[in-house]
């Protein structure tokens, strides 16, 4: 690689059009000889530091080099796939990537201005919309990074609307998403209690009481009671939600709910390692100002059109800095976007009919696991798309032989129920891929 | 001037559900192929559910339309300063979307993400050496969410020692909102550090502010007004003689890639918007992706996960999934947004050791070559060489015509340039923060700094047609007053 004392690196890259020609004119213009004239503030024994990176290479090399990292993934698809826990496989209509990848949608950014951003706030106007019809919750935001902040910011948030600082949180919450609020809350020093279904001691000191419906384990809770016990007790119902559920569920706000929060990939997001997502985050009308997140407001311009703009920002950290109500700044615009198309996309009829099919598929199926001897699946409570099945052997061990038949079984559960195995059954998974588990589970056993 | 907007009308603004027409739908789904199972207990199912019915070609073309309503950098020169909205390379888009990347499940055994977890593996490496840094987590999902990281491990590095007292936070006036709502979040008290009149950190204030009681200071390199603390070294040593944590944000990281490693100036933990330094399309306000980079006595305090790599003994590599002895938690219920750390492992391949110190240079080029030529023009608050961004100042035009930096970015819009950064950093009377990026050509710039020029122009000779700015929006100006007063924020019937 040669180089120019003058003007630095000769290299070409499609991404930087300037060319030597143009540096040199441009340095001249600005009254410097030489690139690093430029950043001459930075301490000179600190400047150009060796790069011990690979080498640059084309674009042909790039997609190879991907390809082959892609290749060394077992692909669901090719799978048959029974895992949930937090993240869906869904089918997605051609039209949510088609429209959502449109330059102009992906390419935006926040909408601040908002006489060239209409796009973009029309569509969070949209999702903030339908996130509210579907939980029946007054008002949304316009999006979180994904479900499990979501929740951590709604138990903040009850937090400030009650002033207490403690959080009573069921037990049969998604394990991740406990996590996750345990990195949030401890650091402010509010107090997560946990709590068991028939031995809840809600009181009045708790902000609230969070319920994950249908739970992690795929079960209905009494949703019912325990809004009663914690609205008694002077706390706010935190529920966490799957919005598919909704398509034929009662929505969390029938039960009373103050704040609904769910993770938005089942509608139309590619499972993708665990992220990009985007979490929803609704509430009742009067808590509006003490939400975290963008929100969007329907408005009129100087003629008299209705038009879009970013409202309420009084609330958020590039106005309010250390007294903003969140610092989150990103409300992951793209992938709103998408659940928005997928929605809209669904409609009244499919939101109801996907729902539908997973409840009769996933029942299907767990009737089919329960007929075979040593496996129980639990049914105490009614469920939807997810349930448990005690295995007669360990899990991770039933996993490792059923890849063997091309299926990626259900989460290992072993650490929250004895061999216990969380398998979820949507809309994607046929008959004879049921079938195929079905009689792989039972292969298992006699093969011992 | 003609006020009345050209692109739309009321009906273009009509949401889907007041195009609704029962009966129609907009995708199929097949039929049920398993038997008919119980119904479900009648009393946790809903009654109604109000939901837009829409063909797919209307639900296209609605979406096709409002979308041109937007400027978007692959149709636009987008100088927004702070946000580096550089072109962001398709090829990565198709890469992300591979099946192999896309359709995998974050809760597959290690042994079937072996390509993901070893892509993961690489990033933390090349960022760790970018930077100059001993380790990397990549689970925060955007670069507040690595704020949040970098406070938690902050306060987390001290409490470890049994330094309890520390719990206030240093922030530069200039800094971003974020920086002290993530301290807050973290626990934390901020004070406020001001700015001298080079634009550096203002030794004197720092002298006064350190103390045992500090935690660390949150600093960002370049600053919010685009230049390089010419003190760096004494700030960096001054802080961490009095115990305190160096906290960098990587917000404006594309002005230093390949020229400098935070790392090695002493920084213990710098956040990097991977959607800005490293392409991510910033799709109207996110996805983001927000890894944390750290110095050796930080590594302990990590975000989980991280990705190690092992080797038996005939050399085979294995990647797990390994959480940090002291680790401050997780950030997110997975492992980060992977479908960013695609994107940004597949730029930073392409560009190699060539490429990524052109970055900056680039960048930097563009932004003097914008302060040179646009300098008696507009005021430059800081008349020294800027890094990736400028920051000048509409106060003159204010002066002079009445003019504001709010004109002056509603007028860029009538000639299709989205408009810079506006009032901020907030100690900048009438802010214009503009940051070219290293994407754009000398042409694009040449042609930015005629338009500049005629604005200011324009702001002597016709000061009402800046002020009736934007002409031919969708929109003219939107009363933000009246949507925050009276708030509209969902469909109703």
């Amino acid at each position: 690689m040669s180089s120019d004392k003058n003007t630095g690196l000769k290299f070409s890259s499609p991404y930087t059009p300037n060319t030597e020609n143009d540096r040199a004119e441009m340095l001249k213009a600005i009254g410097v000889n030489t690139v690093d004239d430029l950043f001459k503030d930075i301490p000179a024994s600190y400047l150009n530091p060796e790069l011990k990176i690979p080498d640059a290479i084309s674009e042909m090399e790039l997609v190879q080099e991907m390809e082959d990292l892609a290749n060394l993934n077992s692909v669901p698809g090719e799978y048959a796939s029974f895992m949930g826990s937090g993240a869906y496989k869904h089918f997605i209509p051609s039209i949510v990537n088609r429209l959502a990848l449109r330059s102009e949608f992906m390419t935006c950014y926040t909408p601040y201005q908002p006489e060239v951003s209409q796009g973009t706030l029309q569509a969070h106007f949209e999702f903030q919309s339908m996130v509210c019809q579907l939980t029946g919750m007054d008002v949304a935001n316009a999006g979180m990074y994904d479900g499990s902040t979501a929740l951590s910011e709604a138990a903040l948030m009850a937090c400030r609307v009650t002033k207490k600082q403690v959080v009573s949180v069921f037990d049969s919450v998604s394990p991740y998403y406990r996590d996750v609020l345990k990195t949030f809350l401890d650091a402010p020093g509010i107090k997560i209690e946990s709590a068991k279904d028939g031995n809840l001691k809600v009181n009045k000191n708790h902000a609230c009481l969070i319920v994950q419906q249908p739970n992690y384990f795929g079960y209905f809770e009494d949703l019912s009671k325990l809004s009663d016990d914690i609205h008694n007790a002077g706390g706010l119902l935190i529920v966490v939600t799957d919005p598919i559920s909704l398509g034929m569920y009662k929505p969390p706000a029938d039960y009373g709910a103050d704040i609904v929060v769910a993770e938005g990939q089942s509608m139309g997001i590619a499972t993708s390692f665990g992220g990009p997502y985007v979490g929803l985050f609704a509430c009742k009308q009067q808590y509006i100002r003490q939400m975290p997140g963008r929100i969007v407001g329907r408005t009129k311009d100087t003629n008299g059109n209705t038009g879009y703009v970013l409202t309420l920002q009084t609330r958020e950290q590039h106005i309010r800095r250390d007294r903003a109500t969140s610092n989150i700044c990103t409300s992951v615009g793209l992938i709103a976007l998408m659940s928005t198309i997928y929605m809209i996309s669904q409609g009244k009829q499919g939101l109801k009919h996907i729902a539908n099919l997973c409840y009769q598929k996933a029942h299907y199926a767990a009737a089919k696991i329960n007929e075979i001897d040593g496996y129980i699946v639990h049914t105490d409570k009614p469920f939807f798309k997810e349930f448990v099945v005690s295995c007669p052997m360990s899990p991770k061990e039933i996993n490792k032989r059923l890849l063997h038949n091309k299926i990626i079984g259900g989460v290992d559960v072993s650490n929250l129920t004895k061999n216990g195995m969380l398998i979820c059954v949507t809309e994607t998974n046929s008959k004879d891929e049921i079938d195929l588990l079905v009689s792989s589970l039972s292969e298992i056993i006699t093969e011992g | 001037m003609n006020n009345s907007p050209i692109n739309t009308n009321e009906s273009k603004r009509k949401l889907s559900m007041d195009r609704s027409v029962a009966g129609r739908i907009g995708t199929t789904l097949p039929k049920l192929d398993v038997p008919l199972q119980t119904e479900p207990p009648k009393d946790l199912l809903r009654e109604s559910l109000e939901m837009p019915e829409l063909s797919e070609s209307e639900i296209v073309r609605y979406l096709t339309q409002i979308s041109t309503f937007n400027f978007s950098i692959d149709h636009n020169f987008y100088p927004l300063g702070s946000c580096t909205m550089k072109y962001n390379p398709k090829v990565n888009d198709d890469i992300a979307a591979l099946p192999g990347f896309s359709a995998i499940h974050p809760l597959q055994a290690e042994s079937t993400v072996q390509g993901a977890l070893k892509l993961m593996h690489h990033l933390q490496d090349l960022l760790a050496e970018i930077t100059g840094m001993a380790g990397t987590s990549l689970a925060p999902m955007a670069g507040a969410e690595g704020e949040l990281a970098g406070m938690l491990m902050t306060k987390a590095y001290h409490q470890a020692n049994g330094d309890k007292k520390r719990t206030k936070i240093l922030i530069p006036d200039s800094a971003h909102g974020t920086n002290p709502a993530s301290a807050v979040m973290a626990g934390f008290d901020v004070i406020s550090l001001s700015t001298d009149d080079n634009g550096n950190t203002d030794i004197e204030g720092l002298k006064y502010a350190l103390s045992d009681d500090i935690a660390g200071f949150m600093l960002t390199q370049p600053s919010t007004l685009g230049l390089f603390d010419t003190n760096i070294l004494d700030v960096v040593n001054m802080v961490r003689d009095a115990g305190g944590i160096i906290y960098g944000d990587g917000a404006n990281l594309n002005a230093v890639l390949g020229k400098l490693k935070p790392g090695q100036l002493g920084f213990d933990i710098l956040h990097s918007n991977l959607h800005k330094t490293f392409t991510q399309p910033h799709g109207g306000g996110g996805p983001g992706a927000g890894a944390v980079m750290v110095s050796d006595r930080i590594l302990p305090f990590l975000p989980t996960p991280v990705v190690n790599r092992r080797t038996d003994k005939s050399n085979n590599e294995f990647f797990t999934f390994a959480s940090p002895e002291k680790t401050i938690g997780k950030m997110g219920a997975f492992h980060g947004n992977f479908g960013a750390l695609v994107r940004a492992y597949a730029y930073i391949r392409t560009l190699g050791k060539q490429g990524i110190p052109k970055v900056s240079e680039d960048a930097v080029i563009n932004a003097n070559y914008i302060r040179s030529q646009i300098k008696g023009v507009f005021d430059l608050p800081y008349d020294r060489t800027c890094m990736h961004e400028v920051v000048i100042s509409a106060r003159n035009l204010k002066h002079d015509n009445g003019i504001t930096a709010l004109d002056v970015s509603k007028r860029l819009i009538d000639y299709g340039i989205h408009p810079p950064t506006m009032y901020f950093p907030l100690i900048v009377e009438e802010a214009l923060m503009i940051e070219p990026t290293e994407t754009e050509s000398k042409e694009t710039i040449d042609e930015f700094i005629d338009i500049m020029k005629t604005i200011a122009q324009e702001a002597a000779d016709n000061p009402s047609l800046l002020k009736e700015a934007p002409h031919n929006a969708p929109n003219t100006r939107l009363d933000e007053a009246l949507a925050a007063r009276e708030p509209d924020l969902r469909w109703t019937k």
